[in-house]
């Protein structure tokens, strides 16, 4: 089985998030950028699959040297090697386009990333790759076995979860479940010093015209100060959540 | 060029955020000078859409999709677009949504925004405003494209009643053995249960309550205000409550009318989940509690005293 991850270069869920250069830019000043989470949850599902059944996994990202170190550190997880398709992040089809191509030029059969990246939050990229590369396509995943070429999943719903059966090849979004927290791994010293060495190549993107664009960003209305009741007033709020907010 | 809305159902019978994409399809529809028409499948009552102002409803009934199913479900708004010559495609951005508007965006070749929280901005450049950042900032959108696929975020935009006198044509979609590649097996739901997705209001809970034995007073606040219940991750990560009740960055977005945060601290991943609600109270013994300064009402207090009085005194004013 060969395996994609697709890693998304994001800032951590700690970031302070400002705008540079008229709202049109993510102000990267002292933000410190980590793999995706819910790629990380795949990427993790995929060394398992690597260790206990024999899988190759690569991984990839679309962007520019910046994301390097990221790539790096998946590779110190894990993976065994690592491609970066050289061209800015701005577009959920264009990055899918770019995707795509890797996927056919590498002949994966099993493609796994995040539900969504916790900057642009598209949770698009992939379906839209699933359906430019004609594969099949589960979004939202919290488990996942392979057997030959036929993979039975779950996914979540509103209010539960959804057994799926399915065959390779096959793009997988991948949530929290896929993997348990306590099973994300920590690179080690030997996982830095061999990343190190793996190789990360450089591709040139394929021409791809953007279908969107963000024209400016913009932060949420600043909110008024809380209002306090009185802990033996809770009567006080029944009356605001009624009369006030209209809520109750 | 119409504005074709996908208006999902379950069982048959129309979700919430059928009628809010119907609603906010009619004004987009008024923006670019065009009509609404929507479409279902395997629903009853199609009429319902009429309120809300559905021009046209396109019905399609086909026992090889009785759940949803993704891949079939694009298939059957790929021939509908095509058939209708819609150029405008609205899909509500909840689980489901989210999984299948990416393909029907491929299968049109259209640009797609998700999680759009208010109608277009301008028409040229068609431009929507999205949740970013995880509800820490949003992005004006420009979708280039000529046909153009919109996910709506769930209460962003309401419900509008919009009486039309519409009418209703059966379509005959055709679903291959390739559209349903991917089979479901088995749904498990907790039935009789509001669902967070569903919900107008949450009571969520955290470590403040020490113990899961304490949760009873939750389960009973959230039963007398029709809540649906909820929990922040190291809750659900101590195994104190199921996962599917974790909100927050990494669980599940919340978006309802009222969010009620009980002995939850409000760490900056919890806050950016639960964001989007309107309207925030919390409860919690501690004034430096970050989450005072995201909520529109709060208590300092415990929650061990004030939950059992506000259960009490909601319970005389429901009967009021």
């Amino acid at each position: 089985m060969k395996i994609l991850v697709c890693i998304s270069h994001v800032p951590d869920t700690t970031s302070k998030i400002n705008f540079t250069e008229n709202d049109t830019k993510f102000d990267t000043n002292g933000v410190q950028f980590v793999i995706n989470p819910y790629d990380e949850f795949s990427l993790t599902r995929a060394m398992w699959f690597k260790e206990k059944q024999g899988a190759s996994v690569t991984v990839v990202n679309v962007g520019n040297v910046s994301t390097e170190p990221t790539l790096r550190k998946a590779l110190a997880i894990g993976a065994d090697d690592a491609i970066r398709v050289n061209m800015d992040a701005t577009d959920g089809l264009s990055v899918a386009k770019q995707l795509a191509d890797v996927v056919k030029n590498g002949g994966y059969d099993l493609v796994l990333a995040g539900r969504e990246s916790i900057d642009y939050n598209g949770g698009m990229v992939p379906g839209m790759l699933a359906a430019l590369l004609d594969f099949n396509f589960v979004n939202g995943c919290v488990g996942m076995e392979v057997d030959g070429t036929s993979v039975s999943l779950s996914r979540e719903i509103d209010g539960g979860n959804e057994t799926l059966s399915t065959a390779l090849p096959l793009v997988v979004a991948g949530q929290k479940g896929i993997v348990e927290e306590k099973d994300l791994r920590i690179p080690n010293m030997r996982g830095i010093m061999m990343a190190r060495k793996k190789p990360l190549n450089v591709v040139e993107p394929i021409a791809v015209e953007n279908s969107t664009s963000t024209e400016s960003f913009e932060k949420p209305a600043p909110k008024g100060a809380v209002k306090l009741v009185d802990a033996d007033n809770v009567d006080e709020l029944i009356n605001l959540l009624h009369n006030e907010a209209k809520v109750i | 060029m119409s504005v074709l809305v996908f208006a999902d159902s379950a069982e048959g019978k129309f979700k919430k955020s059928a009628f809010e994409v119907v609603s906010y399809g009619k004004k987009v529809a008024e923006q670019i000078g065009s009509n609404v028409v929507a479409l279902t499948i395997n629903a009853n009552n199609n009429e319902e859409l009429y309120t809300y102002g559905a021009d046209k409803v396109v019905t399609v009934s086909n026992d090889s999709i009785s759940t949803f199913n993704a891949n079939a479900y694009k298939s059957v708004i790929k021939q509908v677009a095509d058939s209708e010559g819609s150029s405008v495609i609205i899909i509500d951005s909840s689980i489901d949504g989210l999984f299948v508007a990416p393909m029907v965006a491929v299968a049109l070749g259209a640009g797609y925004a998700s999680n759009v929280v208010a109608l277009p901005s301008a028409t040229s450049p068609f431009t929507v405003k999205r949740k970013a950042f995880s509800n820490k900032a949003f992005s004006n959108t420009v979708i280039s494209t000529d046909n153009k696929v919109i996910g709506l975020a769930k209460n962003s935009y309401g419900i509008h009643e919009n009486p039309v006198s519409g009418t209703t044509e059966s379509f005959d979609a055709s679903i291959s053995e390739a559209d349903l590649g991917v089979k479901s097996e088995k749904v498990e739901k907790v039935t009789g249960k509001i669902t967070i997705a569903d919900a107008d209001i949450v009571v969520s809970a955290g470590r403040g309550l020490k113990g899961p034995e304490n949760w009873g007073m939750i389960e009973e606040l959230a039963d007398v205000l029709g809540a649906a219940t909820a929990c922040s991750k190291p809750v659900s990560d101590l195994g104190w409550r199921p996962h599917g009740e974790h909100v927050g960055q990494t669980g599940k977005p919340v978006a309802s009318n009222l969010y009620i945060a009980i002995g939850i601290s409000g760490a900056i991943q919890h806050l950016a989940g639960i964001n989007a609600s309107k309207v925030k109270v919390v409860i919690n013994t501690d004034p430096e509690a970050p989450f005072f300064k995201a909520a529109d009402y709060g208590i300092v207090g415990d929650a061990f005293e004030v939950v059992p009085k506000l259960i009490e005194k909601l319970k005389a004013f429901k009967q009021a």
